[in-house]
């Protein structure tokens, strides 16, 4: 053993490389990404390892090389997971060979996603184990854990951290490499009785799957995943994930101790330590994120066992039935609960109003040109612009305004043909970024075109999912490990699929993208717009952009169209950022009288 | 002994790597450390922070508020959304220069920083502020500016190690070509 200063989620790569793991999958998305990509990073090529195109394709590559006795992790967010649900589902029937972990990020408050969906309420609905780490430390010695149940149960199990576990960093003790396991997979057995799905074996593993799981939960009950802690008095907490470190330093600072129950597989539920622990106490406030898991696990225990516990948490106001907890928020909800007084926050006086820091795209990013581009081409005409997810959901900020609807991973395509049928009269456009039309908006694509939908695809391809953290993608040309690959074309794709207008343009020449953008607007039929740039962050900048001051008239059209944070005032006039500017030279296309030079015109 | 350092500011300001440096010289002194920040989207240009705690018995990488033993702010505003964290009598490093976000520029309102820095000087008994442009331009780099808060940082004598010890691991760190430029940065006394 040996100390290391590690990211939650690097802890998790690094548990799972300690357990043996040979085969990782996954799609990135916050907060789960840095577990593949540390994976990546410390493969001595041992492993295989892929950013998939999706997560239903991660979560089959996975089950394939699991069924081959490989040791496998499977990642993605918890929104992924919806992704991956088909198979997942299916896969809990089959079950598995060698070890297969689906690490599943949950993200509370929610700080970068669609839903707050508890993924350990997926756990039950999917009957698959789950397990739910506290710490940096937990979190690496758990994934080993959770190998080791799915491999002698033969189920896969989620793992779900949430963000603050996933992006907390501490110093922990990990395994030296001698320590560490080693799993030399078999390879695929055939034995068609057990990996063709049908519902005669379906029925069968049914019933096996509910007694396995009542004989887990009893196995969970007495494994030392679901301490209780010791304590004074009649009132006790159950809490789990990072909210039991929020609840031990709330503790600590009202310099009190009181039973406590930490919930580390809250599927199966581990019904005899929380009997155990309910028999203790008379009161119980169960301290959560997402949904109130424990607290109804709970409720049911107290009534098949009879017992007079009173259980508070989320259904009856204690704990907030949204959002994140913090440290501040525990302290006064047990503070409350245990009847100690703590003072009333003071609004501290007169604070100046904050400036309020929205993300915006980037200085310099294409997406901006994209989105204005559209926005001047179908001025004065009904249009509706739906939107997707990635850096471009950004494109809905002021003064841009150019995303209407939003809903989850390759939805536009298919939401922009719905108000076309109802509403003919509207240009129709769906905006997509490259990663994203791979992921999940090619079929979106097939369905307008089978359908006869009047449409404009517009593609915003800056050869990276950028949005994640820049991983490469089926349309860049290089896989997770580095390897060069055939460029799977996006042209080619709708070409393929039956789109017969595809036109490419670069969105920083703006009257050449505004010209393309009203002539495909205003055929009939579906086609494509592909804005090819790439991502402003990945490119050398040129020189910043400079501002002629004895043409410029202040009239900060280039701010008020674009805004764009390379473009500030300074003692009321307009002036370039040259720390941030890229020099794409946008702003010198939109200004009235030619006072912006430097940047990409420059020779 | 337990240190809580909340080190705050814009996406892009370097705070990532000043955090990474102090948990590193903590951990070859072999104190043990814990840490949480900003990462994904709100890192555009968004407001950015990073929880550091030092020392014994941790259980949370984040502190509650009116726990911070000292605020490291690389800009004005951030300085004040986050002084509910500051202990009392704790102290507070603040880089004078602003960073106006789009949404201020958009509006026409103006933001200099200077409302925040007379309501940090009313309400910060020790209060240390450095105008951090003029100290990269003694440096010799607008890049300075991290090395330059963490060197300040250290002089505060919150921090349970010297210069020298910061020095040393930021020599690991960062790249050969810029461990010049840093040293100087990390031992500017202004």
């Amino acid at each position: 053993m040996h100390k290391e200063f590690l990211m939650g989620n690097a802890a998790i790569a690094r548990g799972a490389m300690a357990a043996g793991l040979n085969v990782i999958s996954g799609y990135p998305g916050t907060p789960s990404t840095e577990v593949l990509e540390t994976v990546a990073k410390n493969n001595d090529g041992s492993l295989y390892v892929e950013w998939s195109v999706n997560e239903k394709a991660a979560l089959e590559v996975g089950a394939g090389a699991a069924y081959s006795g490989a040791r496998c992790m499977v990642t993605m967010k918890q929104v992924g997971l919806n992704v991956a649900s088909d198979p997942l589902m299916s896969l809990a029937y089959i079950g598995v060979k060698g070890g297969m972990v689906i690490l599943v990020a949950d993200d509370p408050g929610p700080i970068s996603s669609q839903t707050e969906q508890d993924t350990r309420t997926f756990a039950s609905y999917s009957k698959l184990p789950c397990f739910d780490p506290s710490s940096v430390q937990e979190a690496y010695d758990m994934i080993q854990t959770a190998f080791e149940y799915s491999e002698k149960y033969h189920t896969p199990v989620l793992f779900r951290p949430t963000t603050r576990v996933c992006h907390g960093y501490a110093s922990i003790e990990v395994k030296d490499e001698n320590e560490c396991a080693k799993n030399k997979p078999e390879g695929f057995v055939r034995d068609p009785m057990k990996w063709v799905i049908f519902p005669r074996l379906s029925f069968k593993a049914h019933g096996d799957i509910e007694k396995r799981n009542s004989e887990l939960s009893t196995v969970f009950s007495e494994s030392g995943l679901n301490p209780t802690f010791s304590g004074s008095g009649r009132r006790g907490i159950a809490t789990h994930g990072i909210n039991f470190t929020y609840t031990k330093e709330a503790l600590k600072a009202l310099d009190v101790e009181v039973p406590l129950f930490k919930v580390g597989t809250p599927f199966p539920f581990p019904e005899e330590a929380a009997k155990a622990f309910l028999e203790s106490v008379d009161e119980v406030l169960c301290i959560e994120e997402l949904d109130p898991v424990i607290e109804r696990g709970l409720i049911y225990v107290c009534g098949k066992y009879g017992l007079k516990t009173r259980i508070f948490g989320k259904q009856t106001g204690n704990i907030p039935t949204a959002g994140e907890n913090t440290c501040t928020s525990v302290k006064r909800a047990v503070a409350s609960f245990l009847g100690i007084f703590l003072p009333t926050e003071e609004k501290a006086e007169d604070v100046p109003p904050l400036p309020v820091r929205p993300p915006v795209l980037c200085a310099g990013c294409p997406h901006r040109a994209s989105f204005f581009a559209v926005k001047q081409a179908m001025k004065g005409i009904k249009s509706v612009f739906c939107g997707d997810i990635g850096c471009y959901t950004l494109g809905n900020a002021m003064p841009l305004d150019m995303v209407d609807t939003c809903l989850c991973m390759g939805a536009g395509v298919n939401i922009t043909q719905g108000i076309g049928r109802i509403d003919p009269d509207t240009k129709c456009f769906a905006f997509v970024g490259d990663s994203t039309f791979f992921a999940s908006a090619i079929t979106g694509v097939v369905n307008a075109v089978y359908n006869q939908a009047d449409m404009t695809l517009v593609i915003l391809d800056n050869s990276t999912t950028a949005m994640t953290g820049h991983q490469p993608h089926p349309g860049t040309g290089r896989t997770m490990m580095g390897q060069v690959v055939e460029k799977v074309n996006i042209e080619q794709v709708l070409r393929g699929v039956g789109v017969t207008t595809v036109e490419t343009v670069d969105p920083l020449k703006l009257d050449e993208a505004v010209a393309v953008v009203k002539r495909v607007a205003e055929e009939k039929g579906v086609k494509a717009i592909i804005f090819k740039s790439p991502c402003a962050v990945l490119i050398k900048p040129e020189k910043p952009a400079v501002i002629d001051n004895d043409k410029c008239i202040n009239c900060q059209k280039c701010k008020n169209l674009l805004g764009c944070p390379g473009l500030v005032l300074r003692d009321g006039k307009i002036a370039i950022e040259e720390s941030l500017c890229t020099g794409c030279g946008l702003c010198a296309q939109v200004c009235p009288v030619n006072a912006i030079g430097g940047g990409k015109n420059a020779e | 002994m337990q240190n809580n350092i909340l080190i705050c500011g814009v996406g892009g300001q370097g705070i990532v790597l000043t955090s990474k440096l102090i948990a590193a010289t903590a951990m070859a002194k072999d104190i043990p450390v814990m840490s949480a920040e900003t990462i994904g989207m709100a890192q555009k240009g968004g407001s950015v922070f990073s929880f550091l705690r030092l020392g014994d018995d941790l259980y949370c990488p984040m502190f509650p508020e009116k726990t911070a033993d000292l605020i490291i702010a690389f800009e004005p505003a951030e300085a004040v959304r986050m002084l509910p964290y500051l202990k009392e009598g704790g102290k507070v490093i603040v880089n004078t220069h602003p960073i106006v976000p789009v949404t201020v520029s958009l509006k026409g309102t103006a933001y200099n920083g200077t409302e925040m820095l007379e309501y940090l000087a009313k309400n910060v008994a020790d209060l240390k502020t450095i105008d951090g442009e003029a100290a990269c331009k003694l440096v010799g780099s607008p890049r300075a500016l991290n090395m330059i808060m963490l060197g300040q940082s250290v002089r505060t004598g919150v921090l349970p190690f010297g210069i020298d010890d910061v020095e040393e691991t930021m020599k690991k760190t960062v790249k050969p070509q810029f461990v010049e430029m840093n040293s100087i940065a990390l031992r500017l006394d202004i």
